[in-house]
């Protein structure tokens, strides 16, 4: 009974210890005054993968990091830098891993030429259909 | 239909079930690399955490040796065990930097008051900037900066005992 205690407070200790002790950056939380940065800024943020819950937009996340990220963004799109930049900065560092955003780089021609060829092989399938039906 | 397309879904399926059974038996890597592995490290310029302790600079990285930088944590459960490979890798002669994030004074001087302190110098993340201008993802996480002030190579999660020799190779590489 102890040995399963003490389990159930290990369990409950360890995401405490993920954390720091200091309080979220300025801008993690607070929106911009100006409400047209700020809808730059969400747009933005909603594209940007969180590095820690690698499935969630840094928008999305409660991960400390994820919100440093939002008060980076926030604080750039304040100081007038465009949301592209800011993108393109960050992809610099981690890849384009970092964006949702789909680019044209070769490895992502399989996504765009998917719908294409899918819609090709569906018009084919339904042509035989008729024929083999009219046959 | 001909035999052949009839049999197509079932052989459709196979090869779902075979890439399933591949990726199970090989987990993709999870780790987010930093893509500034050969490029100059940012320009930074960290304020010290600790009053003996002197802050850390891009500038402080280049100046012909090289640096290993460990991005870590007080309140960071794996840094405890690896700030004692720290030590003894500092003890072999290495030049070791920290970046502390999001740390307090009074929490980093008991941390390295009771597990060991291997840095030269520390500068502060109170807000994970510099961190994410390197690209880094998590703590622990540890780079290697040559004479140069170029990033050699990146270390994702905590330098182990058994990591000592390849970090010393890297850290020969880079001289």
């Amino acid at each position: 009974m102890r040995c399963l205690l003490l389990l159930v407070a290990l369990a409950w200790a360890q995401p405490l210890l993920a954390d720091s002790n200091l309080p979220p950056a300025y801008w993690s939380d607070r929106q911009l005054p100006d409400p047209k940065q700020e809808a730059q800024a969400e747009a933005l943020m909603e594209q940007l993968r969180c590095l820690v819950c690698q499935g969630q937009s840094i928008a999305d996340s409660d991960a400390e990091l994820a919100g440093d990220m939002r008060d980076l963004v926030r604080r750039r799109i304040a100081a007038g830098e465009k949301p592209a930049a800011i993108r393109a900065w960050l992809i610099q560092r981690y890849g384009t891993w970092i964006s949702y955003k789909p680019t044209a780089e070769p490895a992502a021609w399989p996504l765009w030429l998917a719908p294409l060829a899918l819609l090709l092989i569906g018009g084919w399938l339904i042509r035989r259909r008729i024929r083999v039906r009219r046959g | 239909m001909s035999r052949t397309i009839r049999f197509a879904p079932l052989a459709l399926l196979l090869l779902i079930i075979v890439a399933l059974i591949w990726r199970l038996a090989t987990p993709s890597d999870t780790n987010v690399h930093s893509t500034l592995e050969g490029k100059a490290v940012p320009a930074f310029a960290l304020s010290a955490i600790l009053p003996n302790k002197p802050p850390l600079s891009s500038a402080d990285l280049a100046n012909g040796q090289p640096h290993l930088v460990n991005v870590f944590a007080s309140w960071c459960v794996p840094c405890i065990t690896e700030v004692k490979v720290l030590q003894t890798l500092k003890d072999s002669g290495v030049s070791v930097e920290g970046i502390a994030i999001r740390d307090r004074p009074a929490d980093l001087t008991q941390f390295l008051a009771s597990n060991g302190d291997p840095y030269d110098r520390i500068g502060s993340d109170p807000q994970s900037q510099v961190q994410i201008s390197l690209g880094s993802s998590g703590v622990p996480e540890s780079f290697i900066v040559d004479g140069k002030g170029v990033i050699r190579y990146q270390h994702i999660g905590p330098i182990e005992r058994s990591d000592i020799g390849l970090i010393l190779s890297k850290l020969e590489q880079a001289r």
